[in-house]
């Protein structure tokens, strides 16, 4: 196809290489914006990944290598990076490449905020990781920051040195950063969209980037009083926000920090799901099950998500904890609901499994296993007694990272021909899938299982009770391994970016709208669209013509007066009209 | 089928398509959500405030200075000066509505002289506090709301400042206003935040 063929040479091909920078540091296109995210999230995961690997070499055996100074210091900044610099972007990165796409929209709704929210998102970035160069080393209180060991004030015999304010300043201005980029999203899902693209009709994908919007919207801007709270009380006000020594509550970060961050961890995991969902709606070869209900999970476990963040604080006597226990429970209801959806899915489905699906399915494992510990803790009793140990360390790498992580690495192998015009190679993507999926359960497994027996967590040595060093033993293997696996994954992208195979507009016979123009899209992203009339146009495209007469044919969750069945059974293509006339 | 075809059969053409013609622009939609995000970072901090407060029996500075109260002339004064400037503001829009940039221009330099008025009587308030912001949770919390607010009219007033310069330089008329009218919902926010919440809240607590 000559537009194909076209697309493969880039605009600026033949220009010198300062133009081309220059391009793409002045650019306001979304998909640019989206793969600069890619990269700079993708390399901020390896160094939280570099920073894992010496946390499981030092806790390998019993002894020490580093010092707990340094040990302190690592698990702090593997937590802030994976989390605020590895997670949080690289879902924004999916979030803008692929959802103006889906909804068939021209760029983001303010593409120049779009682009400051990168910039600024990368300057907080630099500002954590030189905060390793100045006096007294980075940040070293856990990614949680709980005061009063975060302050300089009272009793604290070893106060954080400057480290701890450039942390601080860092994660305000990465907070501000999503928030912009969720105003951009909101508003560009609200009204940017192609004409026939309705709310019921939007991707599984974008809506997750709706409802993720909002939780960003409306959570961050309290970590960032949080964290001005923490700013100020370390930079004037002598505790007198948090340290009791001067009338604070050491509580009052913890309520304020946690209303963020329990949504924080929906931020990480929804897109996740979302790109879960789009896949299997691809490689099942049948719609999602369930749309609707789909769509209301994602919304009803954004709500709670707002109400039940004292759950992370049950031990400190502080809490109302039949309310914030019971709330908890309520989450796993909606999530149930979308477990059920993709296993139905998957149901007697013309299932392939391409390295993409594979990711999926291993989301689908991981995420299961990461729920059901989380249903442990919510029970304030169990919660009691597992607290603070690796059990958490196990629940939380389950669902919010390592779930979070399959998903996007599917997501990665799901859209990379259509952001780079080639396929990731198979083989390799086979061998990353098994590595990682091998490597993580033996790490975050055990860690459950070190976990009941009672080995505490952010400590960099431990007792030589039986089996903790075979277990810790197991999990550095597993940890090692899963890097094999990612370094693997690494040289699959730099070779497939090289020798990939060529792929075009729509390799996998996708159903939503980003397949419906050239791979890597034009700059305007489309020529002409498809007419949209459900959720899947592209499927309407294909086989409207085909299914047109067949009565037990509709279109999944979009029965309520729109004429969607008649509408979708109505397009006439020519290819669907060559079929059958050949 | 084979990879990489598809029925090419595109029926929209594409234009910048914005939903339905109602006068939401995408700006107006921008600035309601950022004012939802800037709502939620204040509830951050007067939650912090209120539970400092419920916490505490003694709701006053910690150096024996006294509180700043709101029942004298100026701080009341002030408030009432701030929030109705919401009028003129409102008045600015509506003129640019109808395509009169002059009434514009004129409504905006009175909230831009109020609202720096303002800012000068909040600057004496807290140069004539006896008490700094380490002197426990009460002296702490008020420099931290006044503060934030304060920033927060500040970057309203450059905002609205710099859409008055391009006022004067001819831009904004009935159909393309709409940084005028993000100006107007974001000082109706500035003002009613500190009328209804900080104001009582910092000035009234005890
Ligand atoms: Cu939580």
């Amino acid at each position: 196809m000559a537009t194909l063929a076209g697309a493969q040479t880039t605009p600026y091909a033949g220009a010198n290489a300062w133009r081309v920078i220059l391009e793409w540091l002045t650019t306001v296109d979304h998909k640019k914006i989206g793969i600069m995210y890619l990269w700079t999230a993708g390399a901020f995961g390896l160094v939280g990944m570099a920073f894992s690997l010496v946390m499981r070499t030092e806790l390998a055996q019993t002894g020490t290598i580093i010092s707990a100074e340094t040990y302190n210091s690592i698990f702090t900044m593997h937590g802030s990076v994976m989390i605020f610099l590895f997670l949080l972007p690289i879902g924004a990165a999916f979030m803008n490449y692929s959802m103006p796409l889906q909804i068939g929209a021209l760029d983001m709704a303010f593409p120049r905020i779009n682009a400051l929210s990168f910039w600024i998102f990368l300057f907080g970035g630099v500002l954590l990781t030189l905060s390793f160069a100045v006096e007294g080393g980075t940040a070293s209180a856990g990614w949680t920051a709980y005061p009063p060991i975060t302050l300089d004030s009272g009793n604290n015999a070893e106060p954080p040195g400057a480290g701890m304010d450039m942390w601080l300043v860092g994660v305000i201005l990465l907070g501000q950063a999503s928030i912009f980029g969720s105003i951009n999203f909101l508003v560009t899902i609200f009204k940017m969209r192609a004409p026939g693209m309705t709310m019921w009709r939007l991707p599984l994908f974008t809506w997750t980037t709706l409802v993720t919007g909002l939780l960003i919207l409306l959570s961050t801007p309290v970590l960032a009083a949080a964290l001005v709270l923490g700013f100020i009380d370390r930079n004037g006000a002598m505790g007198a926000f948090f340290d009791p020594s001067n009338g604070g509550q050491p509580l009052l970060w913890q309520n304020l920090f946690w209303f963020y961050s329990h949504p924080a961890v929906y931020i990480m995991i929804l897109p996740a799901m979302g790109i879960v969902s789009d896949v299997f709606g691809v490689f099942t070869r049948r719609p999602v099950f369930g749309y609707r209900s789909m769509v209301l999970a994602l919304v009803a476990i954004g709500l709670l998500g707002f109400i039940v963040w004292a759950h992370h604080m049950f031990t400190t006597g502080g809490v109302f904890l039949p309310f914030f226990m019971g709330a908890t429970f309520l989450i796993a209801v909606p999530t149930g609901v979308k477990m059920f959806n993709w296993i139905a899915t998957m149901w007697r489905g013309s299932n392939i499994f391409p390295t993409a699906m594979l990711f999926s399915v291993g989301f689908l494992m991981l995420f299961l296993i990461g729920g059901i510990t989380g249903v442990f803790h919510a029970a304030v009793p169990v919660d009691f007694a597992l607290h603070d140990t690796y059990f958490v360390v196990g629940h939380f790498h389950y669902t919010m990272s390592i779930a979070a992580t399959f998903g996007f690495l599917a997501g990665c192998y799901y859209w990379f021909p259509k952001m780079f015009g080639k396929f990731m190679n198979e083989g390799l993507g086979k061998l990353h899938f098994w590595l990682l999926f091998i490597g993580v359960n033996l790490v975050f497994f055990t860690q459950l299982l070190l976990g009941l027996d009672g080995m505490p967590r952010r400590i960099n040595d431990y007792a030589d009770n039986p089996g903790w060093e075979l277990m810790n033993m197991l999990i550095t293997i597993g940890a090692f391994v899963s890097a094999a696996g990612m370094m693997v994954f690494l040289y699959n992208v730099f070779y497939s970016l090289k020798w990939g195979e060529r792929a075009g507009s729509d390799p996998w016979e996708g159903t939503t709208l980003e397949w419906a123009t050239t791979s890597p899209p034009p700059a305007h992203n489309f020529d002409s669209l498809p007419e949209v009339r459900s959720e899947r146009p592209l499927f309407d495209l294909r086989f409207g013509e085909r299914l047109q007469d067949d009565p037990h044919y509709h279109v999944n969750g979009n029965g309520h007066g729109n004429g969607s069945r008649q509408g979708a059974g109505g397009v006439k293509t020519p290819a669907a009209s060559a079929r059958e006339e050949g | 089928m084979a990879a990489g075809t598809l029925p090419q059969r595109r029926v929209h053409p594409v234009r910048s398509f914005l939903v339905g013609e109602e006068p939401m622009t995408t700006g107006l939609w921008g600035i309601i959500f950022f004012i939802f995000s800037e709502i939620m970072f204040f509830a951050g901090l007067i939650a912090a405030m209120l539970a400092l407060h419920s916490d505490t029996l003694f709701w006053e500075p910690t150096n024996g200075g006294h509180r700043v109260e709101g029942d004298h002339v100026l701080p009341i004064l002030f408030t009432i000066l701030l929030v109705s400037t919401s009028i003129p503001m409102q008045f600015a829009a509506f003129a640019i509505r109808k395509g009169n940039r002059r009434a514009m221009l004129i409504n905006m330099a009175i909230v831009l002289v109020v609202g720096t008025a303002f800012i000068i009587n909040q600057y004496f308030e807290w140069s004539h506090a006896d008490f700094g912001i380490s002197d426990g949770p009460y002296a702490a919390t008020f420099y931290t709301l006044t503060g934030f607010h304060g920033a927060h009219v500040i970057g309203g007033l450059l905002f609205i400042f710099a859409q008055w310069l391009r006022g004067l330089l001819g831009h904004f008329d009935a159909k393309r206003n709409t940084a005028i009218e993000a100006a107007t919902l974001y000082w109706h926010f500035v003002g009613f935040v500190w009328l209804l919440v900080i104001f009582p809240l910092v000035f009234f607590l005890s």
